[in-house]
């Protein structure tokens, strides 16, 4: 409209510049004519840039949208133009802002607390920072049907995303229902959006940090820590019973194995023995009494060797026993089964 | 009479320059004669003309146009202290009306004050504060680790969405005479104050606590249990080695008996050889150099050399 406004000012000075000074008329106007083209000339010339739409306005009224590069219009404020950047994506944050975006981006969180903090659904508070990426569908709903549309995006994204967390838990919040937080967000703030005529496509609501109010956080920690402890003390009760009970079990298998070679053992010995015994008995029972006695004699030939003290006593020595020195003879005192023998 | 022609002229260029108005797409525009509206209001954007001089133009918007509420401190139904913040979406759709009964926008606003807050303060006086705050009875998710461990969530018998909605209604009433339509009505944000904050931190804090501790509790409880069926087990394990071992000996021993049994058990002539027998054993395996013997020539052994004395 400023410009509408130059429009009959013009029109009114050509008039009256011709009488004031005296000099060269001829030359006046050429550099008025000259000035007046240039005017019309870059008043009727305008570029859209890649990214942008131009919307062409006549007399106000919407007359074209034209897209990038360089386009003529009626000069005069007639037509004006309102750019629109239809294809860059923006974004408004909450609960942070970036101060200096870049590979370690700067974010400052100052002053925000009331945008960021809310009510959960248990009457707990969680402090939620998020993001909302949205761009221009529309252009003509984005300039002519909401006033500071901006604005209105951010204060229906703080409503909806309340809205949602009010119906959560605050552990839900904090871990399994993000992904679901930011999804219905994403949902209801479009249905919002094209209710108001905003012209705005919401491209993604992305749930940044979502924590705890600053005085309750040590204590998440400390449940998280308490829930590792508790881990921790069930991994260490169970290695320890594996530790003992595979142990056990190779033991007992052991036991086991020990008493089975036991048995082995105990019946082979037991056939060994008893197949001997057999051979011995049947030769035996062919010839008994010479067999008695050569077992006899040469049990004796055998062990009468091994032995320290040996005396051999005539039957009618008698009384003789009394006069041993035994203990000098030692602990073990063995007596023929003589039929007398029975000294002691 | 050239003069005159230019001063026509100008006045006709000045007259023409006053009577074009131009109307935007955002614009509805009113022609008011001495102040009173005339015509219909004219909301086709464009190029239009009134009467110079005699009459003018009064411009509305006519877009959404906001309304923000100041956050104020209001108490529900349950007595709790808290801040709401709302803000509004309206629009002048009668804008000869609007202009009768509130001149701009600026009275426009300072209305919707008066008609939101108070409604709004109605609607929180009348209910409890988890009504504000939810907006269904959805059950919870459970993160698999904690069941039951959450405070459950109180059941709600309206609701957020029915209030914003109670809110607007109640709104609607009160603007349609307005020219004004107010399009939506939410609740931008619900704080406690401060104090109640503070008391709530601290619920907070209690109820985490116990949650820490009923971790702990459950960790060693399992761990009780888990050394519980570790006894147990080997108890199991040692007790049930021990009897099979038990029984294994017990029936070599028997077949072992039944062997021995079987040889030596076979006639009077075989018990007395086998008691013969395992006493010469014995007699061998017992003797040795410690050992002192007392030889009657009486005996078997000896016996002999008394016969070749005599």
């Amino acid at each position: 409209m400023t410009r509408f406004g130059d429009f009959p000012k013009n029109i009114v000075n050509l008039p009256g510049q011709g009488q004031l000074p005296k000099i060269p008329l001829a030359g006046v106007r050429a550099v008025l004519l000259v000035l007046v083209v240039l005017v019309l000339l870059f008043g009727s010339l305008y570029q859209v840039e890649p990214e942008e739409v131009g919307v062409v306005l006549r007399f106000g009224k919407y007359a074209r949208t034209t897209e990038p590069g360089l386009h003529f219009k009626i000069p005069l404020g007639i037509e004006m133009v309102e750019k629109v950047p239809v294809q860059r994506q923006l974004k408004q944050e909450f609960g942070f802002r970036t101060e200096r975006p870049g590979v370690r981006s700067e974010f400052t969180r100052s002053g925000l607390q009331g945008e960021s903090l809310m009510l959960t659904g248990d009457l707990n508070t969680a402090v939620v920072e998020w993001v909302v990426q949205y761009r221009v569908a529309d252009p003509q709903e984005f300039l002519f049907k909401v006033r500071h549309v901006e604005e209105t995006l951010s204060d229906m994204s703080e409503a909806v995303m309340r809205q949602i967390v009010g119906d959560r838990t605050v552990d839900e919040v904090l871990t399994v229902g993000r992904q679901e937080v930011a999804d219905l967000v994403e949902v209801k703030l479009q249905e919002l959006c094209e209710q108001y005529e905003t012209g705005i496509q919401i491209e993604q609501v992305v749930l940044q940090n979502v924590n705890p109010p600053d005085p309750v956080r040590p204590s998440f920690n400390e449940v998280n820590q308490a829930e590792q402890e508790k881990e921790t003390k069930i991994n260490q009760a169970q290695s320890a019973y594996n530790k003992v009970i595979f142990r056990a079990k190779g033991e007992a298998q052991q036991t086991i194995s020990n008493a089975e070679g036991y048995a082995l053992d105990r019946v082979n010995r037991a056939k060994g023995q008893a197949a001997r015994f057999e051979s011995v008995f049947r030769e035996y029972r062919k010839a008994p009494q010479v067999t008695r006695r050569r077992i006899y004699l040469e049990t004796m030939n055998e062990v009468l060797p091994k032995m320290g003290t040996k005396l051999v006593l005539d039957e009618t020595l008698e009384g003789v026993l009394p006069l041993l020195d035994l203990k000098g003879v030692g602990a073990g005192v063995l007596s023929t089964p003589a039929k007398p023998g029975g000294e002691q | 009479m050239k003069n005159v022609g230019v001063v026509v002229l100008v006045l006709a260029v000045l007259a023409l320059a006053n009577a074009a108005f131009v109307v935007r797409e955002t614009d509805q525009v009113i022609k008011t004669q001495f102040g009173k509206p005339v015509g219909d209001p004219i909301t086709k954007p464009g190029l239009h003309f009134k009467l110079p001089v005699i009459q003018k133009i009064r411009r509305f918007d006519k877009r959404f146009l906001e309304w923000d509420g100041d956050a104020t401190e209001l108490t529900t139904k349950d007595k709790r202290f808290i801040f709401v913040d709302t803000y509004a979406r309206w629009r002048i759709t009668d804008p000869l009306l609007f202009f009768q009964r509130l001149q701009d926008e600026r009275r426009a606003q300072s209305r919707l004050d008066d008609i939101l807050d108070g409604e709004t303060r109605n609607a929180i006086a009348n209910h409890n504060l988890v009504e504000l705050v939810r907006s269904s009875n959805r059950e919870p998710e459970q993160d698999s680790g904690q069941i039951d461990i959450q405070a459950q969530l109180e059941e709600i018998q309206v609701g957020r969405e029915l209030i914003r909605q109670e809110i607007l209604r109640a709104a609607q009433s009160r603007t349609g005479d307005l020219g004004i339509e107010v399009l939506d009505v939410q609740i931008k944000r619900i704080n406690y104050v401060e104090d109640v904050r503070r008391k709530v931190y601290d619920r907070m804090i209690a109820e985490r606590r116990r949650i820490a501790d009923r971790y702990r509790s459950e960790g060693e409880g399992e761990a009780a249990r888990i050394n519980g069926e570790l006894e147990r087990e080997l108890k199991r394990i040692q007790s049930e080695a021990y009897r099979t071992a038990e029984e294994i000996i017990g029936t070599a021993d028997a077949e072992a008996t039944e062997i021995y049994a079987k040889a030596y058990d076979q006639s009077p002539d075989a018990r007395s050889f086998y008691g013969f027998l395992k006493t010469m054993e014995t007699l061998s395996s017992t003797a040795d150099e410690r050992t002192s013997i007392l030889l009657s020539t009486e005996g078997e052994f000896y016996r002999f050399l008394t016969d070749i004395g005599r």
